[in-house]
């Protein structure tokens, strides 16, 4: 297997039994960007100088004697991630020449544990999007299949991790544009409690919906990684103050656990194949000795209107500070998909339609987040597919901005209730990934990490690689 | 047909807190070199977000406390959300529809109660300097070429909102107003409170309404009677600018409404070497600021403890303290108000006070000497100021006889100053205590001087 | 109903050529008949929820940082400066 194919465990157990450096995982990873790059489009930025010099470092810091968590693990953001020194542009053509002046909190972590920053990666611009076509730097594709999309927004972070130019790669998921990318690319996805990791420093979309995560290869490397970012932040007032678990415990299995699977959630408009595919993930973990209960979420159907009303509203906000005076080209520099949804949400605020749209909208969240609280009292966690049908083509739903909204009506929920879910990959479709989500209370990850291990140890799908 | 003023008013401080509203920039801004005290989060970089100042919050609710405001248990901040370059974000953080203070009220001198609907918080934008404010700027350049200059060293410095009923009827009672709160402002030590620096800005909002014949306005008017168009005022930079500008206004709505014409709901600006007002109208329609709560700052929840203990630490108001420097001291109301202006000073008298009291001197005596020779409290410690006092002030006995002969010389060398007194000119008694007192020297007790004196002439 | 696309568009500081608010107009107003499918809820009485943290109260200490952005750094990525200040076309219309 080639150094840029290791899972973070593997790669770490390498690492610390000398069997090779950090240098090497970096050259391996560059080689591959290097080779595939152009074709999958998945990073804006590649840092080769800046990479190969951490990885020296880090070598060097190992030699020493130094332990840190991530340390010589070539990892890669989504460029809405600000890296201070290294250009980052949300895939935007307004800030195509933007070099941050700070690190992100997250990004300032990830690199005190030592981790190789390769580069910065493709998305929707603005993470507006679910397929990763919206982007000003042409669209990425899919890894498993270049005709069909990624998913997004994250959509590049997805490809990369699975094209195997990085080790693990950073998200954001507001609707789901961490999950739905992860279940289209076979990897495990995780979106964590809103809260649990800082936003300080990463492009805000919707300001109270935009969770920080990541993709890994495995449940495993997902624990680790949060272990890492996760934490309250001085910089990011809704951090709460709860410790960070070493999410280690991710080995207890499922047996005794109570598994919710909302009727809703397979109404008609679910794909077969989906539902096939996710009715053999639930037999699965009753093999495994959890117990599967009927639930109801009653206002799902609402949600993405809510969603979309509440997103749009923050986003036509959060861009405001884009008017190429302190930074960036001026607002004719929007695409048209951050046109629409600046103007939607303007619309959304104004004068004589908030209370219809923006209080209503408000009103339905309550509603939503009740659901789960309801559903959590009877159960442990949730299941549900991530996306109502596998991977489409490039440039099938484009056209259709509504169309291409529908696609997040399973994740945006999580984002509403403000819960953490956990995408794991769940089979293949006609060769393209199909992935499932597994969802718990605020603070839950562990119980996500342990459900999801088992469910990934007795299936093994993460083996499985694209042919490049 | 006559007009009454409706005024109301809307001033702005800025709180001398260490940093920032919302991030840990200073906010010392006087004077810096421009764009040194930013950060990511007062420049609006992408990313930043902000982190609310515990103290700001604290001085906010002080200044509602100081004016009689209920602290409601719940409070939020809001954005509202306009375009313009000196706003970094694109949006104020502010607040709208649950502010820190509400229903205050103050008193005037003449008896009116001022009410205060509102007391909130808020940051403030970026300084503009256009282009014209700039020194040796040669006229040559083209219009095309107008611009103007960013510093963001005041974005993000904590302000506080101060928001009145329109219960104001005439200019003065602005002024008046304006002096109290910024007395009461300073007393409470959270801001300078300057006018002249901008950390107190003032916009009232004017307009007349239709007056029938009693002149006598009861507060509130009622709502159908509030006229239906109201002009506000900016650019008013110091307490002459004040009267000036109101009055104008009020005069430049007068003859509209007489010509028959609805003045224009409008802001306008002071012009102070033109000595008016100038409509500042823009082509854009009325802002809609589209307030929604602000995700990135969770609630604030006060509970009563919290509340009481906020007040405790307030101390003695500016008028609590004038009734008391009357009461306890027996000063005149002159004299104590003077003394009680700023608490520096009222705080240095009590202490000079309580001094000279172990030492039997009258407060009155500091009193007079505070105020009319000017002493530098800054540099003369009160027990020194006392040493002094005790050094003048106390009054040498003086031997009956040798008063007697002194009364005698002065008579005689002042025959004329005698003649007027008998003739009933006060001043010439005046005049022969102090001939009296110079010859004997200061140190002597006047009143016994003025006793003997008219006894002697009786 | 239709969204007033034009305005709406001023409001957000965004300048539409004829052809793009024609365009918007029909894509906004899909959406918008989409939204109104929260009109079948009914929220009498239910609070807005606009945190999900639960979070109260959250400050800090009025403490000054050291300087976080040297005024180089802060105009760093800006097209028009001047004497370190930020420079833009002259303001003509007041707030």
């Amino acid at each position: 297997m080639d150094l840029n194919q290791l899972t973070i465990a593997e790669a770490l157990e390498g690492l610390r039994g000398k069997k090779f450096s950090s240098v090497d995982i970096a050259k391996a990873c560059l080689e591959q960007i290097r080779k595939h790059n152009e074709d999958i489009n998945a990073f804006i930025t590649v840092d080769e100088k800046g990479a190969l010099e951490q990885a020296e470092s880090a070598d060097k810091q190992r030699a020493n004697g130094e332990e840190l968590p991530f340390l010589g693990i070539p990892i890669a953001l989504k460029d809405i991630f600000l890296t201070k020194g290294l250009k980052t542009t949300a895939a935007s053509k307004v800030l195509e020449n933007y070099i941050p002046q700070y690190d992100a909190t997250v990004v300032a972590k990830l690199k005190d544990a030592g981790a190789i920053i390769i580069g910065k990666i493709n998305c929707d611009a603005w993470a507006h999007g679910s397929s990763g076509e919206n982007s000003d730097f042409g669209p990425t594709k899919n890894p498993w299949s270049k005709e069909h999309v990624p998913g997004g927004s994250s959509s590049g972070s997805a490809a990369a991790l699975a094209a195997d130019m990085c080790l693990a790669s950073t998200g954001t998921d507001t609707g789901g544009s961490i999950r739905l990318p992860a279940s289209f690319n076979n990897l495990v996805g995780l979106k964590p409690t809103y809260g649990r990791v800082s936003r300080y420093g990463i492009i805000a979309m919707a300001s109270s919906l935009d969770s920080i995560g990541h993709f890994t290869k495995t449940v495993e490397d997902s624990a680790l990684l949060l272990s890492v970012t996760a934490g309250s932040d001085p910089h990011d007032a809704t951090t709460p103050d709860k410790t960070v678990s070493n999410y280690s415990k991710i080995e207890n299995g499922v047996k005794g656990l109570k598994i919710g699977v909302p009727k809703e959630y397979f109404a008609s408009g679910l794909d077969s194949e989906i539902k096939e595919k996710t009715e053999a993930v639930i037999k699965k973990l009753e093999e495994l000795g959890a117990e599967v209960v009927d639930i109801s979420l009653p206002n799902t159907q609402y949600a993405i209107a809510a969603y979309y009303i509440i997103m749009s509203s923050e986003v036509s906000s959060n861009l405001a500070r884009y008017d190429g005076i302190r930074f960036g080209n001026d607002r004719s520099f929007f695409g048209d998909e951050a046109k629409r949804r600046i103007m939607f949400g303007t619309f959304t605020l104004s004068a004589g339609y908030y209370d219809a749209y923006y209080k209503k909208a408000m009103q339905v969240r309550t509603l939503i987040k009740q659901d789960f609280e309801k559903a959590f009292e009877k159960v442990d966690a949730i299941i549900s597919p991530v996306s109502p049908t596998a991977p489409w083509k490039l440039g099938e739903k484009v056209n259709d901005p509504l169309k291409m909204y529908l696609s997040d009506i399973f994740t945006v929920t999580a984002n509403l209730a403000g819960i953490p879910s956990l995408a794991v990959p769940a089979g293949f479709s006609n060769g393209l990934p199909i992935g499932i989500q597994i969802m718990g209370t605020q603070f839950s990850e562990e119980k996500l990490f342990q459900v999801g291990y088992a469910f990934e140890q007795a299936t093994e799908y993460y083996k499985h690689t694209p042919k490049l | 047909m006559k007009y009454a003023p409706i005024i109301g008013l809307e001033v702005h401080v800025e709180l001398r807190t260490k940093s920032k509203m919302f991030c840990g920039c200073s906010a010392d801004y006087f004077g810096k070199e421009p764009n040194t005290h930013v950060c990511p989060v007062c420049l609006g970089l992408p990313g930043a977000l902000p982190a609310p100042n515990k103290t700001a919050i604290e001085w906010c609710i002080k200044i509602g406390l100081a004016l009689n405001c209920d602290i409601p248990p719940f409070s939020k901040f809001d954005r509202k959300n306009y375009f313009y370059p000196d706003l970094p974000k694109g949006y104020q953080i502010s607040q709208y529809d649950k502010p820190f203070c509400v229903n205050g009220s103050i008193r005037l001198s003449n008896g009116k109660m001022v009410g205060i609907r509102r007391v909130h918080m808020e940051e403030d934008t970026a300084k503009l300097i256009h282009q014209s404010q700039i020194p040796n700027l040669k006229s040559q350049i083209s219009k095309s070429e107008k611009y103007s200059l960013i510093d963001f060293n005041r974005s993000g410095v904590p302000l506080v909102e101060i928001v009145t009923e329109p219960d104001f009827e005439t200019a003065k009672e602005v002024v008046e107003y304006l002096k109290k709160l910024q007395q009461i402002v300073r007393y409470l030590e959270v801001s300078n409170a300057d006018m002249e620096k901008g950390d107190m800005r003032l916009e009232p909002n004017i307009s007349l309404r239709e007056m029938n014949t009693t002149s006598k306005q009861t507060l509130p008017i009622p709502n159908d009677q509030l006229p239906n168009y109201k002009v506000e005022v900016k650019n008013i930079n110091s307490f002459s600018f004040v009267e000036r500008a109101i009055n104008f206004e009020i005069n430049r709505q007068t003859e509209l409404l007489n010509k028959g014409e609805m003045p224009v709901q409008e802001t306008r600006g002071w012009d102070d070497r033109k000595r008016k007002t100038i409509s500042q109208r823009t082509k854009e329609e009325a802002h809609d600021y589209r307030y929604f709560p602000e995700p990135d700052i969770p609630p604030l929840a006060f509970n009563k403890s919290q509340i009481s203990n906020l007040k405790s630490q307030i101390g003695e108001l500016p008028e609590k303290k004038l009734e008391r420097f009357q009461t306890e001291y027996k000063l005149s109301f002159y004299d104590s108000e003077i003394l009680t202006r700023e608490k520096a000073l009222a705080d240095y008298f009590e202490e000079v006070a309580r001094v000279g009291n172990e030492h039997g001197i009258n407060p009155k005596q500091i009193a007079n000497l505070i105020i009319n020779k000017k002493v530098d409290i800054e540099t003369i410690l009160p027990a020194k100021l006392v040493e002094m006092v005790l050094k003048l002030g106390k009054t040498e006995e003086v031997g009956a006889a040798d008063l007697n002969k002194t009364l005698m010389e002065v008579f005689s060398e002042n025959k004329k100053a005698v003649e007027e007194y008998k003739n009933g000119k006060e001043q010439a008694l005046q005049f022969l205590i102090g001939q009296v007192v110079r010859k004997i020297g200061e140190k002597v007790d006047h009143n016994l001087v003025k006793n003997a004196i008219l006894d002697r002439l009786k | 109903m239709k969204i007033n696309v034009s305005h709406v568009a001023k409001l957000a500081n965004l300048t539409l050529s004829a052809a793009e608010e024609k365009k918007f107009e029909e894509q906004l107003s899909d959406i918008l008949s989409y939204i109104e499918k929260l009109n079948e809820v009914d929220t009498k009485n239910v609070e807005p929820t606009s945190q999900v943290t639960g979070l109260e109260n959250v400050t800090r200490e009025d403490i000054v940082k050291d300087c976080e952005l040297a005024q180089e750094e802060a105009l760093s990525n800006s097209k028009s400066t001047q004497n370190g200040l930020f420079k833009v076309k002259a303001i003509l219309d007041s707030k």
